[in-house]
């Protein structure tokens, strides 16, 4: 089976020409980017806004645990059998809308949920001293909160990039686009091989994701917050101590003055 | 003797009346079809218990040990909280394949790769619980004369239960809906039911799956918060 896999991967028919894990790999990364945004753009500015104004929390923070308990693969099902139905939607592919719509569904949780949650959590002490500072409504929001919030923001949004990349393979079950195809025709087939094959590219572009994710998530983090985190990790190797003292007060000062 | 034989008919049409779950008649929800499908329901259902109850229990023996290690040992902690989530990263339907290598097309694939889901959340919550036992106990402690391990059963993990059960019932509502997702290797409980109403068009069929998955995650939740509620006696009297 490995084998057969490792064969699959290395033909290049399988990769190029219509139908091949070129297109497909294509396919599912634009379902996956548009998803993305579709779902930042709705999510974030609610989010942000309930949390600068400290409303709505309970349904902020449940939203996550519903998301987690409903089965994406029913969603997918409901809907492209549906009222949305499977016709192609452009670049999108087979039952294009209903997959992009399971996919925003999915992705909005992670998103609202540590949006508000990195805005709560900015200490209550900065945001007076910033009243007293004369900081009102939106230049507190976008000088304050939102710089403090961004780590957990970023945070939410990674989780959210992982949540619709699974999402957009599962599509395959219902006959929707994507890489899910290959998988899903492998093992329906018994052509378990082809199945592995395209699990294998599912599993690296996962990680791939994951890691740029993470590296665009260093890369807004405030600078303090990473000088903190390097000198974390270069003591952790020394003594395999936390030597990270409460002196968030002071390192968000500067954050302020910026 | 006719008048019989068209009684006969006509019961007969009676009969083979399109049910709202025929072909002609699609419908979303339909009675008829719970009732006459009954067994198959039951079976999916069951089949979606005993893999979510698995893999749960599973995570749970795997992500405990995980745990304390990471506690006692700090140098392990980063790399056993990376492989946790790092697990998470694969999308479920790419790690069945990749297990079927391992295990074949058997219960035991869906199994374990839900467990290893499972691991995320319950190694992050363990860890946590065992985090916020104080110092101060856990001194006093051993002020009493009490060992590492006697402490661990006797102190630590009793303290960081209301952490371990928050993350056990996050874990427990995200397996019985991915337990879907095992129907690419025939073992998906109620997926079973998902796949073939896809193939058939059968809303009836996929409406009752929705349901009945979504409500036993409602159903794990709510026997959850009750072992939790017997297992913390002393937080039941400080509340009350």
């Amino acid at each position: 089976m490995l084998g057969d896999a490792f064969n699959y991967l290395t033909t290049a028919s399988n990769w190029t020409g219509e139908g091949g894990m070129l297109q497909l790999l294509v396919e599912q990364l634009l379902l996956t980017v548009t998803a993305l945004v579709i779902a930042v753009a709705i999510g974030l500015p609610i989010a942000l806004w309930l949390g600068h104004i400290g409303k709505g929390g309970f349904l902020a923070i449940n939203i996550s645990n519903v998301g987690r308990a409903v089965p994406t693969y029913a969603v997918l099902v409901l809907l492209s059998v549906g009222p949305i139905g499977t016709d192609d939607l452009g670049p999108y592919g087979r039952a294009g809308l209903a997959t992009l719509i399971a996919l925003v569904l999915f992705a909005l949780p992670p998103i609202i949920t540590n949006a508000y949650v990195g805005v709560r959590e900015v200490d209550r002490d900065m945001v007076e001293a910033s009243n007293g500072m004369g900081m009102r409504g939106g230049q507190l929001f976008r000088r304050v909160e939102l710089p403090l919030a961004m780590p957990v923001i970023m945070t939410g949004v990674r989780l959210a990039l992982v949540q619709v990349w699974a999402t957009a393979t599962i599509a395959a079950l219902v006959a929707g686009p994507g890489l899910g195809n290959v998988i899903v025709a492998g093992f329906f087939n018994a052509n378990y091989g082809k199945g592995l094959a395209g699990a294998f590219v599912v599993a690296v572009v996962a990680f791939v994701l994951e890691i740029a994710a993470t590296g665009a998530e260093w890369l807004v983090k405030p600078a303090h917050l990473r000088a903190r985190e390097m000198r974390r990790a270069a003591s952790l190797g020394e003594d395999g101590d936390d030597p990270s003292g409460s002196d968030d007060a002071s390192d968000l000062g500067s954050t302020v003055s910026v | 003797m006719t008048l019989l034989a068209e009684a006969d008919i006509a019961t007969d049409a009676a009969a083979y009346e399109p049910t709202c779950y025929a072909r002609t008649t699609n419908e979303w929800f339909c009675g008829a079809y719970w009732d006459d499908r009954q067994a198959e329901l039951i079976d999916a259902t069951t089949q979606h218990i005993q893999i979510t109850v698995s893999a749960v229990l599973l995570g749970l023996v795997i992500a405990l040990p995980m745990a304390v290690a990471a506690r006692r040992f700090p140098r392990l902690k980063v790399s056993i909280l990376g492989l946790s989530t790092a697990l998470y990263t694969i999308p479920s339907i790419a790690l069945f394949p990749i297990l079927v290598l391992f295990t074949g097309i058997t219960m035991t694939t869906v199994i374990i790769g839900l467990a290893l889901y499972s691991l995320t959340i319950l190694v992050r919550n363990a860890l946590t619980g065992l985090e916020g036992v104080p110092d101060d106990v856990r001194e006093s402690a051993t002020g009493l004369g009490y060992g590492a391990t006697r402490m661990l059963f006797k102190i630590e993990l009793p303290l960081a239960l209301p952490v371990i059960m928050a993350g056990l019932r996050v874990a427990t509502v995200s397996t019985v809906a991915l337990v879907t997702v095992g129907a690419l290797v025939s073992y998906g409980g109620l997926g079973e039911l998902l796949k073939d109403g896809v193939e058939t068009s059968f809303k009836a069929e996929i409406m009752a799956a929705s349901l009945l998955c979504v409500l036993l995650a409602l159903v794990f939740d709510v026997i959850l918060l009750g072992i939790q509620w017997l297992l913390t006696p002393w937080s039941r009297s400080r509340a009350v």
